[in-house]
């Protein structure tokens, strides 16, 4: 409905005023002399013009940068975290590209299905998780495993996962890299873009009601963002007041899609401004940057009760995943530019931790633990057959799932040659031996 | 097969590429477009299609099921032949508002005056192997619960080219479903030129007198292997390719099932509420005097598809085997 307001205008007014429906206030009053010369709500004009002008382009939102490509930290900036900190994040950092390797390479020898590595946003993902609080729950796209990892998710619960195996509290049913953990407060991994946003708006909303001093954080891509769901999660956020973060890790491709292609305006940040959200953009490639303006933005949030959007810009240095071939569409060149010393976070900060004069090699075991723990996972049970595919669809199986889950075991009996079920740890309702396996 | 003259050997990405070539070549206000489109297509659906015709033409949409559904509407809308990709079945529920509450009634509500009949949805669908939740779905009952939408899968490259064209041409919104486990390991001697498929017609695969076996897309090649073994067994199974779910070809079936007197109904989807309800009960009305045994359904349980379970949820040629013996018995 419009608002009588909405039809005034100053020059036709007597001084007095009007008597009119002011909605937004829900009783009936005069409008004010101020309300009378600007009588149109929601908007933050102050002014009138009276040429018709467009408004498109505006100066670009800067990027917070602080630790430069010689790995210096910029005039006036200190470290904001104690240098043995420092050390465990790099490490961190580290780690992660040892097991990106070594999960990536155990693809390509068809030993999992599918994996995507974190290669170039190493800086953007530790840097941001170590300045949240364990008790601020992660709603992750599916390009954050340096986040998990620094909550701590362990090298175990990765080969779980990837290879399905029992350990797996995802029991075996979704893609490798789907990951999940109560525990450390990480909702769960699915594979439809932006539709974990919206959740961190709901989350960031119960936050608050409930005066829970954390945050809801939500990472996704800036291809993401083009997604339905993204405009109506920061706008509740906005408008409801929620305690959320909003980290876009802006790599520069959705797939083969180039930001050129996804989007014209000034990258994700400039759409937090327009709904009224304090926003930030931050080099993702610099791990301090990435803290600070991670840090300053949970205590707004908690402070204000109100979201932040944080944009992290970086670069997709791998594949988007092991089912696609970069090369297809962009020059290798560029991402081994990415990969130079000082434009990767990695090699920035091990610059800066070298200037320290830290020990920051990675134990030599790290890469033997990996494959020791790979090599396990190979021999390591699936979740029992009726457990795996029946469970969790409601709290409780209805009798169409009973019914469903007889006619499997009764198929599965009279066909035991036919399956290979070696690999499914046996269960009362699925006791088959580990030796059954297709007989051709 | 009818003669659409010479042929070659194609698989099914490779038939639909050749289709929208063909499309494109014979239709200037035909369009392609949707997520990585541009670079061929993360199935190569799409390739060469932008060096030949051009980035008007064929283009990269930004991140958005809606918003490619919608857009491809508005083309149609004036007259454009919108040919849109959604990357995976499984993303295209955000474009479900789009397509079943505005591409279904769009020449409904406009009491014919306005329609978008130039458009057509392809999407990769079904089971591969190792997909999980989210790239193993076949949601094809959801939109045939739409009046307004076609919705049709093809089962090997020959179907896929001649029924995508005739999608491309039909003057109603079209839902192609793409069974993506067949893009690479199906092959068949496709037309290189020019041909329809009729729509809204079912495809006898294989005849048979003891029971009628309907299925769609992956499936029918499982229904094939389960008739084999039943021939064994001394069963004759008459298979049937639904081809196009929506509007369906109850009368194939009806003619079919009169003649066996048994049916099996066999999809990917989950059993409850999938398509194969509505074939049993439309010919449990039409021929129940004809039944010498209850409809049997073989279809997915109802669960989310699930990644290391995924052999054991499937309706393969073993459970549709078991399904056909049980009907016969």
């Amino acid at each position: 409905m419009l608002q009588s307001s909405r039809f005034l205008c100053s020059h036709s007014l007597p001084p007095g005023g009007v008597t009119a429906w002011v909605r937004r206030f829900g009783s009936r009053r005069k409008l004010t002399a101020e309300e009378i010369e600007m009588p149109f709500a929601g908007v933050l004009a102050k002014q009138y013009v009276h040429r018709p002008e467009f408004k498109k382009t505006y100066e670009g939102i800067p990027i917070l940068r602080q630790l430069e490509y010689d790995g210096t930290l910029v005039d006036g900036i200190e470290l904001p975290f104690p240098l043995e900190e420092g050390v465990a994040m790099y490490q961190t950092m580290l780690k992660l590209t040892v097991y990106d390797q070594i999960m990536y390479d155990i693809q390509r020898q068809g030993r999992i299905s599918f994996y995507m590595t974190n290669s170039g946003e190493e800086a953007a993902q530790v840097g941001s998780s170590a300045a949240l609080d364990l008790g601020d729950v992660i709603f992750p796209q599916y390009r954050e495993l340096g986040v998990l990892m620094w909550r701590g998710f362990t090298l175990q619960d990765i080969v779980d996962q990837c290879f399905s195996l029992k350990g797996d509290p995802g029991k075996g049913r979704q893609m490798p890299v789907h990951y999940t953990s109560k525990k450390l407060n990480i909702q769960t991994i699915s594979s439809p873009l932006a539709t974990q946003i919206p959740h961190a708006t709901g989350c960031g909303y119960a936050f608050r009601m409930r005066r829970q001093k954390n945050c809801a954080v939500t990472y996704f891509g800036e291809g993401a963002a083009s997604e339905g769901d993204f405009i109506p999660a920061i706008n509740f956020a906005a408008t409801l007041k929620s305690q959320t973060l909003f980290i876009c890790r802006n790599n520069g491709f959705a797939i083969s899609t180039p930001v050129s292609e996804q989007y014209i305006g000034d990258g994700i940040a400039v759409r937090g401004i327009a709904y009224g959200i304090n926003t930030i953009r931050v080099d993702g490639n610099d791990i301090v940057a990435s803290y600070n303006a991670t840090k300053e933005a949970r205590r707004l949030c908690l402070e204000e009760e109100a979201p932040c959007v944080v944009e992290l810009m970086t670069y997709r240095v791998g594949h988007h995943s092991t089912s696609d071939d970069a090369s297809r569409y962009r020059q290798d060149e560029e991402a081994k530019a990415w990969q130079e010393e000082g434009m990767s976070g990695v090699g920035r900060f091990k610059r800066f931790l070298i200037n320290q004069e830290q020990d920051m090699k990675l134990a030599q075991e790290t890469k033997k633990q990996a494959i020791q723990a790979i090599r396990e996972g190979d021999k390591e049970k699936y979740c029992p057959i009726d457990e795996g595919l029946f469970e969790d669809v409601y709290d409780t199986p209805d009798w169409r799932l009973r019914e469903q889950q007889a006619h499997l075991h009764k198929h599965l009996e009279t066909h035991a040659d036919k399956y290979d079920m070696s690999r499914y740890e046996p269960s009362a309702a699925f006791p088959f031996p580990a030796d059954s396996k297709p007989k051709k | 097969m009818a003669d659409h003259g010479p042929t070659e050997k194609m698989n099914l990405f490779t038939a639909v590429n050749g289709a929208l070539h063909i499309a494109m070549e014979t239709d200037p206000t035909a369009c392609v477009f949707g997520e990585d489109v541009a670079f061929g297509g993360v199935f190569r659906c799409s390739i060469d299609l932008r060096e030949k015709f051009g980035p008007h033409r064929v283009f990269n949409t930004p991140l958005s099921e809606q918003g490619i559904a919608g857009f491809a509407i508005g083309m149609a809308a004036v007259g454009h032949t919108a040919i849109a990709e959604m990357q995976f079945a499984d993303y295209i529920f955000p474009a479900f508002d789009q397509l079943v509450n505005e591409a279904a009634k769009f020449r409904y509500r406009a009491g014919g005056v306005w329609d978008c009949g130039g458009l057509t949805v392809r999407s990769a669908w079904g089971a591969v192997g190792h997909g999980g939740h989210y790239h193993s779905q076949c949601p094809e009952a959801y939109f045939a619960h739409t009046p307004g939408l076609k919705v049709v899968v093809p089962r090997g490259p020959y179907q896929a080219k001649g029924l995508l064209l005739s999608c491309i041409r039909d003057r109603n919104p079209c839902v192609f479903f793409e069974p993506k486990a067949l893009y690479r390991a199906a092959v068949d001697q496709v037309p290189v030129g020019d041909y329809n498929l009729p729509l809204s017609k079912a495809d006898v695969v294989q005849e048979g007198d003891d029971i009628t076996c309907v299925g769609w897309g992956t499936q029918v090649h499982r229904m094939l292997k389960a008739a084999e073994m039943a021939k064994e067994e001394g069963i004759s199974c008459e298979i049937i390719d639904l081809q196009t779910i929506l509007p369906w070809d109850v009368h194939t079936i009806e003619e079919s099932v009169k003649k066996t007197g048994r049916l099996l109904v066999t999809h990917e989807a989950p059993l409850t509420q999938g398509f194969g309800a509505e074939i049993a009960a439309s010919i449990t009305e039409r021929c129940f005097f004809s039944l010498e045994a209850p409809i049997k359904r073989v279809c997915g349980y109802d669960v989310p598809f699930p990644l290391i379970y995924e052999k054991f949820y499937l309706p393969d040629e073993y459970k549709i085997f078991e399904g056909i013996k049980e009907v016969c018995a």
